[in-house]
């Protein structure tokens, strides 16, 4: 399904388009997915005068071992629900969730306690006990699964250097800021050792620079450790900085799935296309804005807009298109960004209009682009 | 003052620190683990029972609307039936003990309400044990209000007490009305209630100080 809208943009075909396809039917099929969501639908019956809620419905995709995940949604899309049916806090109305092989809806009891410490989990609000240090915090999930008290000083003592807090091992949590605090919660996860890493909107509540240590910490934990990370986010900066793949969820249901690059290069879903618009911005300059006529003038330009999708996609096109067409293109306003190794964004060009305020030129350009599949469209003229 | 009416003082302290000490320590005893049921047993909750939740409710509340004096006559054949006597210091205990049981409750049922339902999901999700989190993350996360409540259930048992002399329970509050109220004795009286004044600022300091000292929320650098 992915194959025809990437052999229809030929920029895309350069760099990767084997390996994306590889791995995207990989995601879809493989037995070694590690999560895997099948047929499942979520429903919250009515209670106390409320209305019953369809959190989710006919959700199947499948998390691929070793992946970092991003579900990106609106609030009360589901996404909360989703990554709660992963580790059993939540039991699904309908289908299954199978965690690393097991069916996990269908534990109960001790069964799926002993699942859960194979499913770690941090959270937006970090959730630390105020009443124990950030060692304490972190030996909790051992003490619960029963380690020796030597083991587990030993192990949280490697855990607080791997999240790079060593010297904050008696430390309270209101004595730590918040960035610390996710790293303790980020430890405490690990501590059992888990295949899987639930992040559920875990740098909401911190700061832009915060937030990038956090995820940067995230990206090594990954590649370090080999553990699947899950994030649950409404950011989209958090996806492009640190998903491979990215599943949309609006209303309960899974609108778009597969590599970040791919649905991000090319959304579909107006859910998906506004969330990019959050990083590449879709408006032009105001003082560009405010200038643009619907009429041509002699003299004047045809304001053109371009989308630049893909690998090294745009670098060269405002030279080509000038030499190619022997135009003397404006450049007027430019926002590209990169989303998993892919450019996203777009290109507003200046196009001259003939003496007599003739469209010549601009009607070469505009073939010219959708010669070479650029998406293009005139958006008014500029004295 | 006589030595005699000192010595009557020291006594009395004795047995008010007696009847109080032990009833506040068996109704915790039965008054935490009934509250931090009556705190997780609603429907949805760790221990969901809410019918179970309902009947306790309402036998907490009963037993607390029943004025103590009349609690304590009313009990006197269980009294008996427990302490071989319904007379005396010792006899005292029972209906202290009833009495306090279910208000500690209440103050333990808040107090472990107060614990954020986020960290209860926390400790699910790595695969606590509703009893794990019962005792690593409610009571000790609850801990400086339960330090709290308790001092206010020791504090209310000294008033309690002065109310058991009416069956011979002996303590401060019986010596006060007998002697310094029956026999004209202000100065027994004023004694009591120094005594008694000094004994609540006691314990509520001590309890205040114990509460500060394991309340990690608000510690600074």
């Amino acid at each position: 399904m992915k194959a025809a809208s990437m052999n229809a943009h030929p920029s895309l075909a350069i760099g990767r388009p084997i390996e994306t396809l590889a791995a995207m039917s990989a995601a879809a099929t493989a037995p070694d997915a590690m999560v895997r969501f099948e047929g499942i639908s979520k429903t919250y019956p009515a209670y106390r005068g409320k209305p019953g809620v369809n959190a989710l419905q006919d959700i199947d995709f499948a998390i691929p071992r070793g992946s970092i995940t991003g579900v990106i949604g609106r609030s009360g899309a589901g996404k909360s629900s989703l990554v709660r049916l992963i580790n059993g806090l939540e039991r699904p109305t309908k289908g299954r969730v199978v965690v690393d092989g097991r069916d996990i809806s269908a534990l109960a009891g001790r069964d799926l306690r002993l699942a859960q410490r194979s499913i770690g989990m941090i959270f937006q609000h970090f959730n630390l006990l105020s009443s124990r240090t950030a060692a304490a915090n972190i030996a909790l999930p051992l003490e619960i699964a029963g380690w020796a008290k030597a083991d587990i000083r030993a192990r949280v003592a490697e855990l607080l250097a791997l999240v790079g807090i060593a010297d904050k091992h008696d430390r309270y949590p209101s004595e730590l800021s918040g960035g610390q605090k996710q790293r303790v919660g980020i430890a405490r996860a690990l501590a059992t050792r888990p295949s899987v890493l639930l992040s559920d909107e875990a740098t909401s509540a911190l700061d832009p620079q915060t937030t990038r240590a956090i995820l940067d910490l995230l990206a090594n934990i990954n590649r370090e450790l080999g553990v699947t990370i899950v994030l649950i986010t409404h950011e989209m900066s958090v996806v492009r900085q640190l998903a491979r793949d990215v599943v949309v969820l609006d209303a309960g249901h899974v609108v778009e799935s597969g590599h970040v690059a791919d649905i991000f290069t090319h959304p579909k879903h107006p859910i998906t296309q506004s969330f990019l618009a959050e990083v590449i911005g879709d408006s032009l300059p105001v003082s560009l804005a405010s200038r643009i006529v619907s009429e041509p003038a002699a003299g004047g330009q045809a304001v053109i807009r371009v989308q630049v999708r893909g690998a090294g996609a745009g670098d060269t096109l405002v030279a080509r298109l000038a030499r190619e067409l022997g135009l003397d293109v404006s450049l007027l306003s430019a926002r590209i960004d990169e989303i998993g190794g892919q450019h996203v964004g777009s290109l507003t060009l200046g196009i001259p209009l003939g003496m007599s305020g003739g469209e010549d030129a601009t009607t070469r350009t505009l073939d010219w682009l959708s010669q070479y599949q650029f998406p293009a469209e005139r958006l008014g003229y500029v004295a | 003052m006589s030595p005699e009416l000192i010595n009557l003082i020291i006594q009395a302290t004795g047995e008010s620190l007696y009847m109080v000490g032990l009833a506040a320590l068996i109704g915790t005893a039965f008054g935490l683990p009934l509250g931090v049921f009556l705190a997780t047993s609603r429907k949805g909750e760790l221990f969901a029972a809410p019918i179970v939740n309902r009947v306790l409710g309402m036998v907490v509340n009963a037993t607390r609307s029943t004025p103590f004096i009349i609690l304590v006559v009313a009990i006197i054949p269980f009294t008996r039936l427990v302490a071989g006597t319904s007379i005396g210091s010792t006899a005292a205990i029972v209906p202290l003990t009833i009495a306090s049981a279910p208000f500690i409750a209440r103050l333990v049922e808040a107090a472990i309400r107060e614990v954020d339902g986020g960290l209860i999901e926390t400790a699910s999700s790595f695969g606590a044990s509703p009893m794990q989190i019962v005792l690593k993350v409610l009571i000790p996360e609850a801990l400086p209000g339960l330090l709290l409540a308790l001092t206010l259930a020791v504090v209310s048992l000294l008033g309690y007490s002065a109310m058991v002399g009416a069956v011979g329970g002996g303590g401060l509050g019986d010596l006060g009305i007998r002697y310094g109220y029956q026999r004209f004795m202000p100065e027994m009286m004023l004694a009591v209630v120094v005594v008694l004044i000094a004994l609540v600022q006691l314990v509520q300091s001590a309890g205040d100080y114990l509460a500060r000292r394991v309340n990690r929320r608000l510690r600074h650098r």
